[in-house]
């Protein structure tokens, strides 16, 4: 597995979306050297993604955006080089083409049109290197996000890039995950020597396999490049304050109270939860959610974290036990599923995983305006809400964008604000801080430990370990059924 | 519950070794010489035949018999609005209001009962035995239709898979946001145009995941797998359409034979 390691080059580059006023990427000038092995840093929205998307050649033409400049793979416009770029992106399912793991591996062979005899050996080459020991011909579809993860990085392999571009590729796993797939990927780079390029937020999963950071600014350029010594002690301080996550310079949690004793909000006996009737994912759930608490729940993916979320906020029925929201019900049924939507949304509010799910409007400040309208808040008062936390989560100047164009990290920063702004007395959140930088991330923090101020009470799905240090009153932790994974 | 329409069907038995193409080819065959003629006896040859080759072919009978119900339900009711409300002719033998059971009407709904069987059965058959990869291997390879096309259709199959779970998220999503409680039909609107919207997003993104792997460049494809025609397929489809043969046959000659019912 030896391609030849191509190198990048960008001179003024820059590309503003077709919709958008401003450019997402400006005045950037870079060279990476063959070989070289680089973490892309920079604040959510900096522009990381649509650098690595044109890198393999993704951008489309004229009619998508503007680019100005030059972009050079290999000395060679990336539109023309692909097949020599290999990427795999943050959403484990949207990587997966094909039903059979050797046959979805074997695809960018078959576009580049490698003779089949070659074929073969390259896929379990590949599946050998990212540690994916399966059958040939094993469903894709039941495969974890991890083994998910690792499948599209080995069909990228099979294709031997001389560039290997990733793009969050661990934001989506839960913490078995990432050390899967960073396992993975050291036991790659061990063996290639193709050029390699990695976006992540949390530079510590990373930082021992690169050889350089480069930290892209939002303003345009280059804010910081060398070795990571260079960069991450050097700068540390610096980079932190514009969003990046330092080792070292983690961003400060608000100081809370822990431990108020607020009146139960919900109270689960015995609750079993799923998502299809008679098909019970996970029972005997104990919990009792507090005003002015958090309650984290925390575990493996697929061990039914998220259809506890929802059935908690009353968009799945409970399965077994009891659900009581009485204290909050203001003389409706005591379970939240019996609710009426409009009931619901000035009670409840509930952030899903996939945050894509949840729009409903066509632009940012429509998005906000629909929950305080439906439960009918005054409309000074929504205004208020909506620009405190158009203003915490850097949401400003994208207020006119379409909500399915933001940045991952926006989307997410989006969809959290479109539940604050309806001030409910309780709160669930799937994965709140996936795809943040630092700042976002503390003012995140900061916006939900003011709510929890406020007495209301925090139901938060999550595997971020920070977070749960920050927030977390109650933490209720599931484990691996038996014999899973 | 999933759909996954892409789920690989595979088995030991003869059946899913068979080329998709020859598969429907033969099943083409059987069913133009079924419904080329209106008549019983066409119909139940074509059937009979059938049966044999399932039972040789080791066409798995309990799945079979599970996917092949919803056709016998059709068949029955069909059988049986035509003896009853098919044009009268012959000797009568039930008459209440409209209803008219005659001998015309009996004979033609055997026939309706058969026909529908004897089109019913291969179809069913290569629902439950194509795997979608290799019936795109196939289309791509001996057919030579344009692999673009065929791989582009194949990945779009799984996103339909995804489509009843997308409605069901959507359906929490808006009952979350507040939205959900609108008239019937403006909420199922509203819901259906977010869904083509989420669609066309996940459209959007597999398409990116498999431009990034190639696809859609212009150098030539080559095929993992390869799909041709071996000697059992062409068996198949010879056998395929002597079963036609043998049911125009056998009903020309007993005298049955109704060219589109006429
Ligand atoms: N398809 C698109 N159409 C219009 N604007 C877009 C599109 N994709 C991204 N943008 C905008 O371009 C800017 C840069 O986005 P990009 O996704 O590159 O950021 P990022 O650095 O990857 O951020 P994050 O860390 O949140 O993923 C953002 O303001 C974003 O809203
Ligand atoms: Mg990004």
């Amino acid at each position: 597995m030896q391609p030849r390691p191509v190198a990048v080059d960008a001179r003024g580059w820059g590309w503003r979306h077709a919709d958008r006023p401003g450019f997402a990427v400006s005045g950037l000038d870079l060279r990476i050297e063959p070989g070289e092995r680089v973490l892309l840093l920079g604040a959510s929205g900096a522009g990381k993604s649509t650098l690595v998307a044109a890198l393999a050649g993704l951008l489309g033409d004229e009619e998508a955006g503007e680019e100005i400049g030059e972009l050079r793979v290999d000395g060679r416009n990336p539109r023309d080089a692909r097949g020599g770029v290999g990427l795999v992106l943050q959403d484990p399912d949207s990587q997966v083409i094909l039903a059979r793991v050797g046959d979805d591996v074997a695809f960018g062979c078959e576009n580049l049109g490698v003779p089949r005899d070659e074929i073969w050996p390259r896929v379990r080459e590949a599946l050998d290197a990212v540690g994916l020991a399966l059958p040939l011909d094993h469903p894709t579809s039941g495969l974890s996000g991890g083994q998910k993860q690792r499948l599209a990085l080995a069909g990228v392999l099979a294709m031997r890039p001389g560039l290997l571009l990733l793009d969050e590729p661990t934001a989506n796993l839960d913490p078995l995950g990432v050390a899967e797939v960073r396992e993975a990927m050291a036991q790659v780079l061990d063996r290639t020597r193709a050029t390699f390029i990695v976006i992540e937020h949390r530079v510590a999963v990373w930082a021992d396999l690169v050889t350089r950071v480069i930290v892209l600014s939002p303003g345009g350029g280059v804010l910081a490049d060398g070795t990571p010594d260079q960069v991450l002690r050097a700068e540390g301080a610096r980079l932190a304050e514009s969003g990046v996550w330092v080792p070292g310079f983690e961003p400060a949690a608000p100081a809370r109270d822990r431990g108020a004793t607020g009146t139960p909000v919900l109270e689960a006996r015995g609750l079993a939860v799923g998502r299809e009737r008679r098909v019970v994912i996970r029972e005997g759930i104990d919990l009792t959610v507090s005003a002015s608490r958090t309650l984290a729940v925390t575990g493996s993916n697929g061990t039914g974290k998220s259809t506890l979320g929802l059935t908690l906020g009353g968009l799945l029925p409970p399965l077994g036990g009891t659900l009581d929201a009485s204290a909050i019900a203001g003389g409706l049924p005591a379970e939240p599923h019996r609710w009426r939507s409009r009931d619901l949304v000035s009670r409840i509010g509930s952030v899903f995983q996939d945050p894509e799910h949840q729009f409903v409007a066509a632009t940012v400040a429509a998005e906000l305006a629909v929950g305080p309208k439906a439960a009918g808040v005054e409309s000074a008062e929504a205004s208020r809400r909506i620009d405190a936390a158009v203003e915490r989560l850097r949401l400003g100047h994208l207020l006119e964008a379409n909500p399915f164009t933001l940045s991952g990290g926006e989307k997410r920063r989006l969809s959290v604000a479109t539940a604050l702004v309806t001030r409910p007395a309780l709160l669930v959140l799937d994965e709140p801080t996936f795809g943040q930088d630092a700042r976002t991330w503390r003012e995140l923090v900061a916006l939900l430990s003011a709510l929890l101020d406020e007495g209301s009470a925090l139901v938060a799905v999550t595997h971020d370990a920070a977070f749960v240090d920050a927030l977390a009153d109650d933490v209720l932790s599931f484990d691996l059924p038996v014999g899973a994974r | 519950m999933t759909a996954d329409l892409l789920t690989p069907t595979a088995g030991p038995q003869l059946i899913y070794r068979i080329n998709p193409v020859a598969k429907m080819a033969a099943a083409f065959l059987i069913g133009l010489g079924v419904l080329l003629s209106i008549d019983w006896v066409s119909a139940s040859v074509a059937l009979a035949c059938e049966s044999v080759l399932l039972f040789w072919a080791g066409v798995p009978p309990r799945r079979l018999a599970i996917r092949l119900s919803p056709v016998l339900v059709g068949a029955v009711t069909a059988a049986f609005m035509t003896a009853l409300y098919a044009p009268e002719s012959g000797a009568s033998y039930l008459n209440i209001l409209f209803a008219h059971v005659t001998a015309g009407s009996i004979e033609l709904a055997t026939a309706t009962f058969a026909r529908i069987l004897a089109v019913g059965v291969p179809a069913v058959v290569l629902f439950l035995t194509v795997d979608p990869t290799d019936l795109a291997d196939g289309l791509a390879q001996v057919l030579r239709l344009p692999a673009r096309f065929v791989i582009g259709a194949l990945a779009a199959v799984r996103l339909v898979g995804l489509f009843i779970d997308d409605w069901r998220s959507l359906e929490r999503a808006r009952r979350a946001r507040g939205v959900a409680d609108r008239g019937r039909l403006r909420r199922l609107l509203s819901q259906a145009f977010a869904l083509l919207v989420l669609s066309i997003r996940r459209a959007t993104k597999l398409a990116t995941a498999m431009e990034a792997r190639g696809f859609g460049s212009s150098a030539p494809r080559s095929w993992a797998r390869p799909s041709s025609l071996h000697r059992a397929d062409v068996v198949l489809m010879l056998i395929g359409a002597l079963i036609a043969a043998a049911s125009i046959t056998v009903s020309v000659a007993t005298g049955h034979w109704r060219f589109l019912g006429t």
